[in-house]
This record gives C-alpha cells, structure tokens and sequence, in this order.
C-alpha cells in the first residue's frame, strides 16, 4: 500500500481505520505515512474508506488556518478527502501478506479463496468431521493483533508432532513444505497477516491434549488466538459428545455456528474430496 | 472462514444477532448454485434484515468520488437489490436478524424453498437450537467458538471487541471502534452515525448494526 505524498494532507482520517496500526502521520514530512512492516496489505484503508478528489493545496491552506484560527473541523471520519491511498503491485513473499489479510483477494497462490475452508459449514454434504471426530479451527492474530508465520510454525511444528491430521485444502497446509513435521516454506516465515486458519482434524478422546497443546503454544508466540471446535449432532440434532466434554473441562462457548443440515449433493458429477 | 464464530460478549449479548447464511459446497453443490443464492437473499429480505452480505460488499459500501456536501448528509440507504445482484460466483452470502421471530420466520421460508445448499445459523448455541425447534429442523453439526486466548495482553475492553469482532476479518480495527465509542460519548456523533461508519468498513455485510447501535447506547452509560 501506497499514501501518494502529493496528495496526502495529514488529515490523520486513515490512522484509526487501520487494523494493524500502522499508519501514522509524520509531524516533520506533514504526511501519513505506513510503516511497512507492520502494514499486512489488508487493504482497509484503500477499499474501506470513502473517498473525495478534493485539491490538495487547497484542503492543506484550509486546515493551516483553521489550525491557526484553533477551529475544529468534525470531518466524516473515514473519508480520504484526496484519495491519497494507492495500490502497489506485490511480489512474493510480500504477496502472501495481501493473500491473507485481505477478504476480496482470492489465495492466487494456492488457488483458494478465504483463509480456511468449508469446515463444518458444509458438513452436511461434506461429512468431513462425522460421529466421534472432532474439528478445530485454531484462528491466529486475529482480533486486531496479526501474526507472523514463524509463529505459526511453531504451533503447526507441535501439532504435527502430536500426530493431528491437517485439512488438506486449508492455505496454511498449503505452504507447508512437510505435512509430517508442519515445516511452512520458508521464505514467508517472517512475512506479517492479520489473520490466518489451521484446520485439524482428532478423535474425541484426544480434544482435552489438543487445547492444551495449543494454549502451552500459545504462551510463546505473540498473538492472540480464537479457537473454533466442532462436531456432528446425533439424530436428533443433540451433541451429546463434545458439549458435555467441554464443559466437563471447563471452557466456555457463547456462541456457535450451527449447521442446520439443508444441504444435500446436486451436482451431476461431484468431485469427490472437494471443500 | 470463521468470519461470524468469533464474535465477542455473552450468550445474552447475542439476542439481537442472528445470522443465516447459505454457503455451496465446492464439487457438491456449486452448479447452477448462483440463481438459489439470490432467491436465498431474496426471501431473506422479506424478513427485515439488519443487513445482508455477499462476500463483497453489504448493504452500506465506501462512497467513491464524494463532494464536500458529504459531511454533511451521507446516504445512508441500505441498497439490497445491490447486494443480490452483486453474486456472481459461488460463495456465502449471508443475512442479519435482530429478533428470534424474524430470524425463524426467515428460516421457515428458506426450509421450504429447499434449495440443497448448506444453510447455518450463527448466533448462540441455544438461539440457534431454538430457531430450528421454530422450524422443526434437528441440527447436524455444531462449531462452538471458545473463549479467545490472550496470553499477551493485546486485546482492548469488552466495548471495543464487542464492536470490532462484528466484522470476523478484522476490518473494523479497534481504533476505529474507539473513536466512534468516543464520539459518541462526547455527542460528536449519534449511535446511528457511528454504526453507518463502522458497517461501512465490513466489506461482507454480516456487521450487524442494531446490536451495534445497542453497544454504543450501553457503552454511552456505562465507562470502562
């Protein structure tokens, strides 16, 4: 991402619009500016704000006097009145950033949209996680932190040697160089996303071992992570599996995505495997 | 993606917050999904959404091109017809409900209209149970989202990830959060106001902007 410095005005409109904090307004250049590193081209500040195509030299004459006259202007805040912001074109690694953090960019190079998959949204055609297995989305960086993918190497690292089964179609198994040992490719370990998806797959019996694993990793990277867990209901619609597991172990769950089971197989000819 | 799971507060904090959403599976259910997408929305509309989404833009979208006169009258009309004729690949497409009477009387119609595609209810565990009992629908599976792990300290209070997390990518960041909880603490902006900013800024149109007026009320009253 790109602030054009000729159409920049300083108006500090896109600071608080970006997830990763990384724009700030330079009090000697008198301009916004990204912090690169920290920037995981999610492109919020390009797609999410509204835009004017005000003169710079004007709206900049203005805010000096209104400065002077100590005005306060209550401008909306999250319109760019010049529309500074630019989109740059992106080679790897950099690439991977955008791939991951931006919600209308297609995974180009994995040749998958989103960060995860179906999971169990689709479960009832899928029959991915079925009686007696359990799914897990464990969701890095996100809310509001990022990730970088050496840290979640070290967690892929430790659940492959834990021996969980990793979702074939998922972007993250995707650039791993070793599914055995859950090795990432390495000339993305130190690229920065808002947000990225492992998906696996265990046995019942192995959930309490699983968490655990996760929340011991969990203590040595710098990020936040949200866990999703799931499994099929009985005939009746009842879970009387993991609920009762999970409260017996004491996690709390709010809230769930629940699949009411309309879906069924249409297509002439499926493609068995797909998600 | 687990764009809806994640959402903060309490099972009650859920009561206005009932997302249906329709979503093809690749090599399953995807021929000839997108013309039962758009019917899926069609009928959704009916029912009084808060808001829909196609994966590409909500109800409200980012104004290109605006003129200064902006600043003082935004448009702020919810654009369906947009949304549905917006779809144009397979993908989810999902629609917000404030009340459990909307969302199963949404779901009723969407039962009977028997489209074959997937169809998931995001809000509480016993919401959702309760809409499909309305429909006389069991439940086949169950994503439960656990409490988040924050080891590090990185996370803001309940009001700003109550705002923040309505957007499941991350797009509406906490300091946009927090400068609309202080704007309109410091009457710079009404609820409403605010809420049409942030929903804005969710390019999958599941941001729900009644249970976000209600935040923004509360949190008015009550300082953190």
């Amino acid at each position: 991402m790109i602030i054009n410095q000729k159409k920049c005005v300083a108006c500090g409109n896109c600071v608080p619009v970006c997830p990763m904090g990384a724009i700030y307004v330079d009090t000697f250049t008198k301009r916004a500016q990204i912090y690169d590193d920290a920037c995981v081209e999610c492109g919020t500040c390009f797609r999410g704000m509204s835009t004017e195509n005000l003169n710079p030299v004007l709206v900049r004459t203005i805010r000096r006097i209104a400065k002077w006259l100590q005005f306060r202007f209550e401008p909306e805040p999250d319109v760019c009145p010049t529309s500074a912001f630019e989109m740059n074109d992106l080679e790897m690694p950099r690439l991977i950033r955008q791939i991951f953090s931006d919600p209308v960019v297609e995974h180009t190079s994995t040749g998958i949209k989103g960060r995860g998959t179906e999971e169990v949204k689709t479960n009832d055609v899928s029959l991915r996680v079925d009686t007696g297995e359990v799914g897990y989305t464990i969701e890095f960086g996100r809310p509001g932190v990022g990730v970088r993918f050496s840290e979640i190497q070290e967690m892929t690292r430790t659940l492959a040697r834990n021996g969980v089964t990793f979702e074939k179609n998922n972007p993250i198994t995707h650039l791993m160089t070793d599914v055995t040992t859950g090795d990432l490719r390495s000339d993305i370990l130190n690229e920065k996303i808002l947000s990225a998806i492992v998906e696996i797959k265990t046995q019942i019996n192995e959930v309490e071992n699983v968490l655990k694993t996760v929340n011991d990793v969990n203590q040595n990277i710098d990020t936040v992570i949200a866990i999703g867990i799931s499994t099929r209901c009985n005939g009746e619609g009842e879970d009387t599996s993991l609920a009762p597991l999970l409260d017996e172990l004491g996690h709390t769950y709010n809230r769930a995505k629940t699949n009411m089971g309309l879906g069924r197989i249409t297509n002439k000819i499926e493609v068995s495997g797909s998600k | 993606m687990t764009n809806t799971l994640h959402r903060y507060g309490l099972a009650q904090s859920f009561r206005d917050d009932y997302i249906i959403f329709a979503i093809p599976s690749k090599g399953k259910n995807d021929e000839g999904c997108i013309p039962k997408l758009k019917q899926f929305l069609r009928i959704c509309i009916k029912h009084n959404p808060s808001n829909i989404g196609n994966g590409n833009r909500g109800m409200l979208v980012p104004e290109k091109n605006l003129g200064p006169a902006a600043h003082w009258k935004r448009d702020c009309t919810p654009d369906w017809e947009a949304v549905i004729e917006g779809i144009n690949k397979p993908g989810t497409v999902a629609a917000v409900f404030t009340s459990e009477e909307s969302a199963s009387a949404c779901f009723k119609e969407v039962v009977e209209a028997d489209f074959g595609i997937s169809v998931n209810i995001s809000t509480s565990v016993e919401n959702a149970k309760r809409v499909g009992e309305n429909c006389g629908i069991k439940r086949h599976s169950v994503e439960y989202a656990l409490a988040l792990r924050d080891p590090h300290d990185h996370l803001p209070n309940s009001q700003i990830l109550g705002l923040s997390t309505m957007c499941g990518h991350g797009m509406v960041s906490f300091n946009m959060a927090k400068k609309m909880l202080d704007m309109v603490r410091e009457g710079r902006r009404t609820p409403e106001q605010a809420v049409a900013t942030l929903v804005r800024l969710c390019p999958c149109g599941i941001y729900n902007p009644e249970r976000a007026t209600r935040l923004l009320e509360e949190a008015r009253k009550e300082q953190r």
